[in-house]
């Protein structure tokens, strides 16, 4: 940012006084672009969201509002403010009101030291890893809060356990999180990156065994961080009709709506950032990559593409899996990720002593261990197509469906489906 | 219950009420459960708010205009409400139904059981959390429906059946399509059972919870496939056999604790999976075994059956449906009464729901198939 | 600069927009109140007993455990970010940190502090 000011400023030629304003201006301009990149990530994951779950239960989704239903979310957003705006007599004003407002800002703050590019960056905090657990810390206390100020039992259980929830689940993540710290030496996002490269043996992904299971630990805690099935148990809708946010609608729910999708795609991009090598392009080293702004630009396209794959397999997740108990849920973090995590911790830390860092055996540890990652993902993709045709049907990833035009057998079909209907009651009745 | 709920003195339990307007209770059911927070002391029902007074409307319908109000007993076993009413009045009145309505009430019965558990498995891994079963098997409860409308013109109360037999005959053109609705369905159980019966998560869930002993089946009266997920080997089509079943080759699945003990939920889920496959086989024998005749025997307008009584079951996907009809020689009948399975599958909760989680509570429900019409008529 | 104003300027922008959205939905959505809407949702009963019980004393436990090792997790992040620097003294010490915690964390196992939750 500052590099970005000085440079203006001796393009425009200016001094002193104007030169504060400008950075002022700058940083400003720079704090409100990422709240409306991070407000409008958030809105498109939640369309993104219904798509993929259309798409999954072999339905269509979203897509009448704007082309493809891109404009779904402003939609929602929109009737979301244009509702009543209810605090129950019974609840605890302040509090009530206060708690959606603790879960956006915990969130969005958070959105600050997120890599996009390598200018892109709103602030490369040198805590940057630290800084992004910790603010999203908030979100516990908003989550709490909203299920005691709601007065209602439903509410409390919910909000108590989504707070056990995300608070336990916090120790493997941050675990996880030190391993990686150990291996580049800073807690600065951008550090991190640019000690990986961007080939895959160059990720921290592949670097040795261990980080390959700290990804997993990682994504596991942070998906239960999240309330995501199969963790989503304080907002489970068949047993504690919504839990904390059971009292809230209109724009307050949008608030932990939204902050809860931030949260996904934030989650994703700190896995981007510290597994998956972040902006790096395979091949072109980041001095190279510092002077062209084309290369940035594939560095951002690169980064965002990386973090969207992560928030589909979230999503994913959501659609395929039933939700863990309560006490399930608390064992699997206590008993399995917990230990795990901190052998995990202290076998990289063990790797590190032993190995020196560059060494022959070292890269040979990268190769192996990326050739074991691919293994393990061609493996996935062979399974996935073999359950397609073992039931006889085919791959379809028309993600652009349209829905079906009459593919059952009109004889038997009583109706056909979608925009041919006018068609047909006016050929019968007309 | 229009008692005032209070917590005991010393404020331990938390007396929530899962109530009338939940997303998770089959039909509009209520729960009052006592808890400390999580693990339950116990959960008290409160049936009645779907009654509608059914048994009281047959005294004042003929016997023939009942059957639509045989529908709505229970709406997603609609064919075997309608046929245990059929049957009843077909023993009071000493009618012979042609085979060709046998063969096509058994035919469109097994073919409601495909439906009903559809629903029934689908509500189960939604109550748990995975929610794209319920759609996948919607779809496929989707050509279920379309063959039903071709059929009777409806798509969920058919009041197909009348005294005597059935009303509509099948063309052939719906009995092909009946054929390429089994060769499409059969692998798509298959892949339900890939997909989500042996999913971890749902192991997790279902083994060892609840687990309903064969003395605790039988002695709350449950029946059907939650009896039969206890271990104890009764159905009512191969036990008191009626109408074409004996014709019928099937299994019977019994619960094996497969993943647990016998009769957790886990059994009480991979039951009806198992029961969805014999529907399919019993299905094909109909298709290839259906004689020529009539579809219906001539029953005067308005039936007048002898002064009498008479208990008729038959099995439907809940279990045994039972009518008890008295009749006093006027056309219209004396007594109706239902027997249903989701009434007594409603009164073993509040026995097993000491020291389960709120969370089981609910896949207690789901796993035992309460319907709450069938339950409060 | 270390870049902290950003941090601020967002957390202040985020507060302000938000507030701002739902001054909003106050001004365009409907007022409509009745006795009904007001009362907490107990799935269409009137709610039985207030919503200020006790509730269980797990979740305190779990809340200790939490902040045990939440604790831990403060001196392993200077830790991990000077590992290079500290060598293998450091590493054996931290080892030790870590063993002494985990032993407490295998005490509340087996005196059952993690049954239940």
């Amino acid at each position: 940012m500052e590099t970005l000011s000085n440079y203006i400023a001796d393009y425009l030629e200016l001094s002193g006084l104007a030169r504060e304003i400008l950075y002022a201006v700058l940083i400003v301009a720079v704090a409100a672009g990422v709240f409306m990149v991070a407000l409008t990530i958030s809105g498109l994951l939640t369309l993104a969201e219904r798509r993929v779950a259309g798409r999954i239960q072999s339905r269509v989704g979203p897509n009448r509002v704007g082309p493809l239903g891109l404009l779904q979310w402003l939609a929602d957003g929109l009737k979301l403010i244009m509702k009543e705006d209810l605090v129950p007599a019974a609840a605890d004003g302040p509090l009530f009101r206060l708690a959606p407002y603790l879960v956006i800002v915990g969130v969005f703050a958070a959105f600050v030291s997120v890599p996009f590019g390598q200018l892109l960056i709103a602030a490369d905090l040198n805590v940057g890893v630290i800084y992004l657990l910790a603010i999203t810390s908030l979100v516990t206390v908003g989550v709490l809060m909203s299920g005691w100020a709601s007065n209602n039992k439903w509410s409390l259980l919910g909000g108590i356990r989504a707070a056990a929830q995300i608070v336990s689940y916090e120790v493997p993540a941050v675990l996880a999180v030190l391993s990686v710290v150990l291996l580049s030496g800073t807690l600065s996002m951008q550090g991190i990156i640019a000690a990986q490269g961007g080939w895959p043996w160059h990720w921290y992904l592949f670097h040795n065994p261990f980080t390959f299971l700290a990804f997993f630990l990682y994504f596991t805690a942070a998906v239960a961080e999240g309330n995501r099935t199969p963790f989503d148990l304080p907002e489970a809708e068949s047993e504690l009709v919504s839990g904390y946010n059971t009292e809230y609608s209109g724009m307050r729910f949008a608030g932990f709506f939204l902050g809860e999708f931030a949260n996904i795609y934030l989650m994703s991009a700190i896995a981007t950032t510290l597994f998956f090598g972040g902006w790096q392009i395979p091949g072109v080293t980041p001095e190279q990559q510092a002077t062209s702004w084309g290369l940035q630009l594939v560095g951002l396209l690169i980064f965002v593409a990386k973090a969207s794959i992560g928030c589909f397999v979230v999503i994913w997740l959501r659609w395929t899996f039933p939700r863990l108990r309560v006490d399930q849920l608390m064992s699997v973090c206590y008993r399995y990720l917990v230990p795990l995590s901190l052998l995990c911790l202290a076998a990289n830390a063990v790797y590190m002593l032993l190995i020196p860092a560059g060494s022959m055996i070292d890269r040979i540890i990268h190769y192996g261990t990326a050739a074991f990652g691919g293994l393990v993902g061609l493996i996935f993709l062979w399974r996935v197509f073999h359950h397609i045709r073992s039931v006889g049907d085919r791959l379809d990833l028309n993600v652009l469906a349209r829905g079906q035009k009459g593919r059952f057998d009109p004889r038997i079909q009583a109706r056909r489906y979608g925009k041919f209907r006018k068609k047909r009651y006016s050929k019968e009745t007309g | 219950m229009t008692e005032v709920l209070q917590s005991t003195p010393d404020r331990e339990e938390l007396i929530l009420n899962m109530g009338p307007h939940h997303p998770s209770t089959h039909g509009v059911l209520r729960f009052i459960v006592h808890t400390d927070g999580e693990i339950m002391r116990k959960a008290v029902p409160d049936v009645g708010y779907l009654h509608r007074g059914l048994e009281k409307i047959a005294e004042l319908q003929t016997y023939p205009g009942y059957m639509p109000f045989t529908d709505r007993i229970n709406y997603l076993e609609v064919m075997f409400t309608n046929m245990a009413y059929a049957t009843a009045v077909e023993k009071l009145l000493g009618t012979e139904v042609p085979p060709r309505a046998e063969v096509l009430r058994v035919l469109v019965c097994e073919l409601n059981r495909i439906a009903s558990h559809q629903i029934t498995l689908g509500c189960i891994t939604m109550d748990l959390g995975a929610f794209t079963p319920f759609v996948h098997l919607l779809r496929e409860r989707e050509r279920i429906n379309d063959l039903m409308e071709a059929l009777c013109g409806n798509r969920l109360t058919f009041n197909y059946m009348r005294i005597g037999g059935v009303s509509q005959d099948v063309p052939d053109e719906w009995l092909k399509q009946l054929e390429a609705f089994l060769d499409h369905f059969e692998p798509v159980i298959d892949e339900f059972d890939s997909l989500i019966s042996y999913n971890e998560i749902l192991i997790k869930r279902m083994g060892e919870v609840a687990v309903i002993c064969a003395e605790d089946a039988v002695g709350f009266g449950l029946v059907g496939p939650n009896l039969r997920a206890s271990g104890v080997d009764w159905d009512v089509r191969r036990d008191l056999p009626y109408g074409a079943y004996p014709q019928m080759d099937f299994q019977v699945p019994v619960g094996m604790g497969e993943k647990g003990t016998v009769g957790d939920c886990f059994d009480r889920f991979i039951i009806r999976v198992e029961e969805m496959r014999q529907s399919c086989k019993i299905l094909r024998q109909c298709l290839a075994n259906l004689p020529e005749g009539d579809i219906k025997a001539k029953v005067p307008k308005m039936p007048r059956p002898p002064k009498g009584e008479v208990y008729s079951c038959v099995e439907g996907a809940r279990g045994e449906l039972g009518v008890y009809l008295i009749s006093d020689g006027t056309p219209k009948p004396y007594r109706l009464k239902w027997r249903t399975g989701s009434f007594a599958g409603l009164s073993i909760i509040e026995h097993i729901s000491r020291g389960l989680m709120i969370a089981d509570l609910v896949a207690v429900i789901a796993t035992l198939d309460v319907i709450a019409p069938e339950m409060d008529r | 600069m270390l870049g902290y104003e950003a941090v601020i300027l967002l957390l202040a922008i985020a507060g302000t927009i938000a507030v701002v959205f739902v001054g909003l939905s106050r001004f365009l959505g409907p007022r409509n109140l009745n006795e009904e809407k007001t009362t907490p949702y107990e799935c269409g009963v009137p709610p039985s007993g207030t919503a200020r019980e006790r509730f269980p004393v797990r979740y305190y436990i779990v809340a200790m455990l939490f902040i045990i090792f939440d604790i831990e997790v403060v001196f392993l992040y200077p830790w991990a970010r000077l590992f290079r620097e500290l060598g293998m003294v450091g590493f054996v010490e931290m080892i030790l940190f870590m063993l002494v915690l985990l032993v407490g964390l295998v005490y509340a196992w087996r005196k059952g502090a993690l049954e239940w939750e």
